[in-house]
């Protein structure tokens, strides 16, 4: 439905500022628009860790101050979220995914990302390696805001936001591709922007 | 475990009918051919298509009941919105709107859900809570609930008169508010943002173990959140819903 619709008396303000870098459906803001299902989690940091587990030889943890050591990476991306805002050349600071997996053996496909406050997303293994993803923990040059997930978060950019999770502590590995909080109710299990997969069967 | 697929076709629904709700929110009455209903709390997109092709889509909250067989949104005009502005300066009766929905499944409360029910909401925030408030009330639910409502100021109070009606009808129902700039005479509400204090006022105890809906702009939703934690709150019963001020 909706083939040659017209919405009676639409001209549109907000032309797309360069088609080629946003995707379909999708509006630019300046602002850093904040979404979450609860409560901020506010874990202080010496009780913050990250952990792999599942499909692995061995699980992996790290306290903050060892993350903290770990080689990261500056980042400037564009970024996309679900409920239509994308933002342009976002600057942060993290540890490739690529750099936590080292050296780790798994037969894994799909990762779950688990957070404070229970959220949880589901990711396949091959959209978080290859210099995809990262756990960042700096935006514009500054700690990362509790309200945008700090101490720390993934960042999935070529994937709506919500597989971004903040708060993130670890991640997962597993051989099934299990919905995670908002794949659950309703929302895509791959969440590619570009093929406006918001939501289940698009 | 892979989810149940089903797609959510994009729908033509008519508006029949468009309210004035305060100055600059505007309710849509939509029949919508084909609906399959909502819970409380869920949303729709909305998209507009310009002749030229160019198109663009927004959410906005239900602000009707599931029972009501027409969908009823509540549109807050944002002066440098491209959306809410059609929406609320363009649309009359007998125009059609694309849409799809509902989506959103976390923010939401069915009667079997319980309570007590604690409801916050700022400004257009107030939409998904009086889609609950709505279903309470339809269902015959007398699951005990309390409304924190923030507005600017008098005349921007969404939905005060069929709110004061329910509760007058209704012991298990109350409605608390709060002005955050002009008051009018006589005011005898709340007359600052909403604080750990108020919250602790209005709100039942941590042990009474209420379920919480939390819906406005991110500070308000940000205070809220986390001062229902400080007052001994499970997380877990605090779901929040935020409208950025970058929406449109």
């Amino acid at each position: 439905m909706g083939e040659g619709f017209i919405s009676r008396g639409f001209g549109g303000r907000r032309r797309r500022p360069d088609d080629s870098r946003l995707p379909p459906g999708q509006y630019l803001v300046d602002g850093f628009p904040v979404l979450s299902a609860g409560p901020t989690p506010l874990t202080p940091l010496e009780q913050w860790d990250f952990t792999l587990v599942g499909e692995v030889d061995e699980p992996k943890r790290w306290s903050w101050e060892e993350f903290g050591q770990l080689p990261s990476e500056e980042i400037t991306t564009d970024i996309h979220c679900v409920t239509k805002w994308s933002k342009f050349d976002t600057r942060w600071e993290g540890v490739s995914v690529d750099t936590l997996l080292e050296g780790v053996e798994t037969s894994a496909e799909y990762i779950t990302a688990y957070c404070d406050g229970g959220y949880t997303t589901n990711l396949a293994l091959e959209d978080v390696t290859g210099g995809k993803a990262w756990v960042a923990f700096a935006y514009d040059g500054e700690p990362l805001e509790p309200v945008h997930g700090g101490p720390a978060r993934l960042l999935v950019p070529h994937l709506y936001f919500w597989k971004s999770a903040k708060w993130v502590r670890g991640l997962r590995l597993a051989t099934q591709n299990e919905p995670g909080f908002w794949e659950s109710l309703g929302y895509h299990n791959f969440g590619d922007p570009w093929r406006e997969q918001r939501y289940w069967g698009d | 475990m892979v989810a149940r697929l089903y797609r959510t076709l994009w729908r033509i629904g008519e508006v029949v009918g468009v309210v004035s709700e305060t100055p600059r929110t505007k309710s849509l009455v939509l029949d919508v051919p084909g609906w399959e209903g909502h819970k409380a709390g869920q949303h729709v997109d909305v998209r507009l298509t310009a002749p030229d092709g160019y198109q663009t889509q927004r959410s906005y909250s239900i602000a009707s009941a599931p029972e009501d067989e027409r969908v009823v949104l509540t549109v807050d005009r944002l002066d440098d919105g491209e959306v809410s502005t059609y929406l609320t300066d363009v649309v009359t009766a007998g125009d059609r709107l694309e849409l799809r929905g509902p989506i959103g499944g976390y923010f939401t409360w069915e009667e079997g859900d319980g309570g007590p029910l604690f409801l916050v909401g700022g400004g257009s925030g107030v939409v998904p809570l009086m889609a609950m408030t709505r279903h309470r009330a339809t269902s015959g639910s007398d699951v005990p609930t309390r409304l924190l409502l923030s507005f600017r100021s008098h005349e921007e109070i969404i939905y005060r008169e069929e709110l004061e009606d329910l509760a007058a009808h209704d012991g298990s129902l109350e409605v608390f508010y709060t002005l955050t700039r002009a008051r009018p005479q006589g005011w005898t509400g709340y007359h600052r943002r909403i604080d750990a204090r108020m919250l602790e006022e209005v709100s039942w105890g941590p042990h009474e173990s209420p379920l919480a809906f939390v819906c406005g702009p991110t500070p308000l939703v940000e205070t809220v959140g986390t001062a229902l934690v400080g007052l001994g709150h499970d997380p877990a019963r605090v779901k929040t819903e935020r409208f950025g001020a970058t929406g449109g």
